[in-house]
């Protein structure tokens, strides 16, 4: 098999000034939700109290709504989770409200709303451990099992904002050396900015669709960062090469040879990549959905920034053979040239 | 070209053995045990216990796989379910038969252990631990104040000040000025003389003096150093306590770490109760300084109000029971601290009481009235007190003073850790608890485990149907890939979790890119005319630099994952780094050493499978023009002169 049959270069910087207007209005649009809608921050973020449980029967969500309500909680959250079977309920933090008891709470009036008793059980996994957990009981059944109840305090959160800042600045940082350092400034800013464009769109969607924002999306997000910009090398690398090889090309054309000839490895290795995900998206449940979710938004994003956002950056910087190719034919056969042989 | 020596085939095979070796014991799952700990802060469980329960199960003809003792606990594992839920109960009945029901020394609980053969324990190949996100528990993150463990040191320092100058008879008013202390001399000879005695006492504090007029400003500050100690020191009693504390819930591996500077992670497997956790961890143990009533109207016959049953070990020094007055001298609220010691004159062991200002006061008071008579020491634990020390006073007894008793060294240090126990250096708030139902723990494996295993199998009949033998290779070096990850993860004991998972599935999918571009060249170089030797060489070196940048650029973002991550995050990032490390080793050495096994042998090799290659590929420029293809005469041909040395 072999998909990609490109007889010529595909002249893909004719058309960088649309590409580029459509990848600014996307990030205006996207800025523009981020301000307006702000995103969706999980209780990782904002402190607060979330309880999981899971219904015998299907869960109504109104019904469960009037009975959390009525615990005086202010603005709680009920929504389906994975299943129509599962509930989450958010609580957020109040002052006046002793948090440490709003699982316990919730879980009561839960359970009290299917006539149920709470109680404790204590019982052996059909593995052999034995545990307790907090049950409700109505008669020989238990409509509702309390799932998985997670409290977090105010200043965790601020602190966790503030960590996922200083790691999406160090990573931009450590990403914009090393590229100044392999290539040059220009390429470096290049691929920085097509990729943090990458970013704020994924945290568009999120903002727009209010999809919530927890750590491991913020992690999803990051490796992403990371993972687009390798497409970007391969081009910068491939970039390079050509200017090396071929002497009379212009720049546009250097850049259209490079980025047709890596076309079908970048789309070979993003389906694959995608395909994971997808896996993960289909079989990984509601804990791994949103993690998912910025992961294809940022793999489909990446293709596009590197090979219509990047290079075109680098080409209105005005990259030049003599910025990578530095003393002519002498250094392209220096052995001792970490640059030489970067290829493909 | 394409062969390799012996030693990197031989590296190959090892790879994949020791990969094998420590990715399999997370395959056999776990098995059945009794876990049995001690329940009381006066209970030992050591190698004598492990003997014990040997005995009680033999007596009851019930054949454990082994019976260990490790660290604080011993466990037996049994074949199955009812096998042990009945020797629980032997064993329950054997060594808490005759204890009171309420307070039990050991506690003995239902667990798992992994089911594993005892020889790869031995060869530390053991399972990665599972993180309450995939087995169900309750997680805790406790917020130290340090500042207030830091008030404390001062306060004593204040003290302490003010004795070692009325000893020495250098009278000044000393007092506490946020975090130091301060004191005013009258003349400068008695300031130089002070801050001599000062220096010598306390080497941890800086002093520094001022003159002003006729009088001298001594200020006395921590230094640095020993501030970093002082905090250091109050989170680790203040995990030694909790640690005491959760020894006794019976729950299999508890975690107790630091993270940050002054934050605790708790974590409980098997428990889903988080209010009841939250009150077993909050429980204090509290000890009381006590005089013991030796009247003769107090008698075990004839109790007073509090009656203690001793400890064995102090049973051994003193009467079978000891009875002591109500009245509490001083609390363990007043306790600075206590450290094993060795007496300067005798060289025996001995135990050092540091007490505070308020708790000296009242022991100097009690104890120049009674010298001559015994003092005990009495833990109270889950309601009920037991003396832990009983000693005659020597003399009046003041802020610092110390028990002596024919200890061994080691009694002595058990001893003070006894009496450390009970108190936190520092108070704790609870800032983040989760709380995890053992089902959804067990759901969490499947989905994640799924998740992986689609998405690979999805690759695999995707590369195998793209590039052929090099696509069966490609899966090959990703599956090696994974057996190398999976076997660090174990080998490093990294606790996996959902996001690690998932982690693991973007690693491998973000690792074929490795294979794909070793492909993609080597069809190029076979396209652009290269025989199949001289393709496969060149297409391997010319990857190799850009799959190391694009690889060093994911590792940027796993390692600032890693700096700046916790929790979650940090197990993600951590399988991240470590499966970018792995598929560099896989992806390059791995697939290539399988390319030349299977071709490098062949000295005629007409073709390789490796899928179409359509001839006709690219060429630079929007329109063909023959004099642009002129290449730069410097380049070196494809395959020849290989740059990158491997």
């Amino acid at each position: 098999m072999e998909f990609f049959r490109i007889r010529r270069d595909i002249p893909f910087m004719r058309h960088a000034l649309v590409f580029n207007i459509i990848s600014l209005l996307t990030f205006l649009a996207a800025v523009f939700f981020l301000v307006t809608r702000g995103l969706n921050f999980s209780i990782e973020f904002t402190g607060g109290t979330a309880v999981e449980a899971t219904y015998v029967q299907t869960a109504d969500l109104e019904r469960l709504r009037g009975v959390v309500g009525g615990l005086g909680y202010g603005d709680v959250q009920v929504q389906n989770y994975g299943t129509s079977h599962d509930v989450i309920i958010r609580v957020p933090t109040k002052a006046g409200i002793d948090q440490k008891a709003v699982p316990g709470h919730v879980f009561e009036a839960l359970c009290k709303a299917e006539a149920g008793a709470v109680g404790t059980k204590t019982e052996t996994t059909a593995k052999g451990e034995s545990i307790t957990r907090p049950s409700c009981d109505a008669g020989a059944t238990e409509p509702v099992v309390l799932k998985r109840s997670e409290l977090v305090g105010p200043s965790v959160g601020d602190e966790l904002m503030r960590n996922g800042a200083y790691a999406m600045i160090s990573v931009v940082i450590g990403i914009m050396l090393y590229l100044a350092f392999r290539f040059e400034w220009k390429f470096s800013i290049a691929a920085i900015v097509a990729n943090l464009h990458d970013v704020v769109i994924i945290l568009g969607f999120f903002a727009f669709f209010q999809w919530e924002f927890s750590l491991s999306v913020l992690a999803g997000v990051l490796a992403v960062l990371g993972y687009s910009v390798n497409e970007s090398v391969v081009i910068f690398d491939r970039i390079r090469e050509t200017f090396r090889r071929f002497r009379k090309l212009t720049t546009m054309q250097v850049i259209d040879h490079a980025i047709t000839s890596t076309i079908s490895r970048t789309i070979i290795t993003h389906f694959c990549t995608q395909m994971m995900v997808l896996s993960m998206l289909i079989f990984g449940g509601p804990t791994l959905h949103y993690f998912a979710m910025a992961l294809t938004i940022g793999i489909c994003f990446g293709i596009y920034s590197s090979v219509f956002v990047a290079a075109a950056i680098a080409m209105w910087l005005g990259v030049k053979r003599e910025d990578l190719v530095h003393t002519g034919a002498k250094a392209a056969i220096d052995p001792n040239d970490p640059n030489a042989g970067a290829v493909v | 070209m394409n062969r390799y020596p012996v030693w990197k085939f031989v590296l190959m095979a090892l790879a994949v053995l020791i990969g094998l070796l420590y990715t399999v014991p997370n395959l056999y799952g776990s098995a059945p045990a009794v876990q049995v700990s001690a329940a009381s802060l006066t209970t030992k469980v050591g190698t004598d216990t492990a003997a014990q329960v040997e005995q009680l199960l033999a007596a009851a003809a019930i054949k454990p796989d082994y019976v260990t003792f490790e660290g604080t606990t011993v466990h037996a594992r049994f074949a199955t379910t009812d096998t042990q839920i009945h020797a629980r109960d032997v064993i329950n009945a054997g060594l808490n038969g005759g204890a009171d029901k309420d307070a039990p020394p050991y506690s003995v609980a239902l667990n798992m252990v992994p089911r594993a053969p005892h020889w790869m324990a031995s060869l530390h190949a053991l399972p990665m631990y599972l993180g309450l996100d995939l087995r169900g528990g309750v997680h805790f993150l406790l917020q130290v104040d340090l500042k207030a463990a830091l008030d404390k040191k001062i306060e004593a320092l204040v003290t302490d000040t003010r004795t070692t100058l009325r000893e020495k008879q250098l009278r000044a008013a000393v007092a506490r000025d946020g975090n130091s202390v301060t004191m005013t001399f009258h003349d400068a000879a008695t300031a130089a003389q002070a801050v001599n005695v000062l220096t010598d006492a306390f080497q941890f504090v800086q002093w520094t003096s001022v003159a002003d007029g006729a009088d001298v400003h001594v200020t006395g500050a921590l230094k640095p150093a020993e501030l970093i100690k002082a905090q250091d020191q109050a989170i680790k009693q203040n995990m030694t306590t909790l640690g005491n504390r959760v020894a006794g819930l019976g729950t299999s591996e508890p975690v107790i770490q630091q993270q940050g500077a002054d934050r605790i992670v708790v974590e409980l497997p098997g428990i889903q109760d988080t209010a009841k956790a939250r009150e077993l961890i909050g429980r204090t143990a509290t000890l009381s300084i006590r005089m013991v009533d030796q009247t003769a109207a107090a008698s075990a016959d004839n109790p007073a109000d509090d009656v203690f049953p001793n400890s064995p070990d102090i049973a051994r020094r003193n009467g079978p029971t000891t009875i002591v007055k109500k009245e509490v001298i001083a609390s363990g609220d007043d306790l600075a601290d206590a450290q094993p010691n060795f007496d300067s004159q005798s060289n025996a062991a001995v135990v050092k009481l540091q007490m505070n200002a308020k708790g000296a006061r009242s022991m100097r008071e009690v104890s120049s009235q009674n010298i001559g008579k015994l003092m005990s020491i009495v833990l109270f634990e889950k309601n009920k007190g037991q003396v832990i020390s009983v000693a005659t006073i020597q003399s009046e007894l003041g802020e610092n003073f110390q028990i002596s008793g024919g200890f061994t060294a080691e009694e002595a240090n058990e001893l003070s850790l006894l009496l450390r126990s009970g108190a936190l250096a520092a108070p704790m708030e609870f800032i983040e608890e989760t709380a995890i139902g053992p089902s959804l723990g067990a759901d969490n494996i499947a989905k994640g485990l799924h998740s992986v295993a689609w998405g690979f199998v999805a690759i695999l009949v995707f590369m195998c149907a793209y590039y052929l033998l090099f696509g069966v290779i490609s899966t090959l070096s990703l599956g090696v890939n994974l057996l190398m990850l999976v076997a660090v993860l174990s080998l490093i004991q990294t606790t996996l979790t959902l996001p690690g998972i998932a982690a693991i599935a973007l690693t491998l999918g973000m690792a074929i890119d490795a294979n794909v571009l070793v492909n993609e060249r080597i069809r190029e170089e076979l396209r652009a005319g290269s025989a199949p030797q001289t393709a496969i060489a060149a297409g391997y070196e010319r990857a190799w630099a850009t799959i190391l940048d694009s690889n060093i650029t994911t590792l940027i973002a796993g390692l600032s994952l890693l700096l700046f991550g916790s929790g979650a995050i940090r197990g993600f990032a951590i399988v991240h780094c470590l499966g970018i490390l792995t598929s560099m080793f896989s992806a390059v050495f791995f697939s290539r050493g399988l390319v030349n096994l299977w071709y490098g042998r062949q000295k005629k090799l007409k073709s390789i499978l490796i899928g179409q290659v359509w001839k006709g590929g690219a060429q630079p420029g929007n329109v063909p023009q023959p004099d642009d293809l002129e290449e730069d005469a410097a380049t070196p041909a494809a395959g020849k002169n290989p740059r990158i040395a491997r």
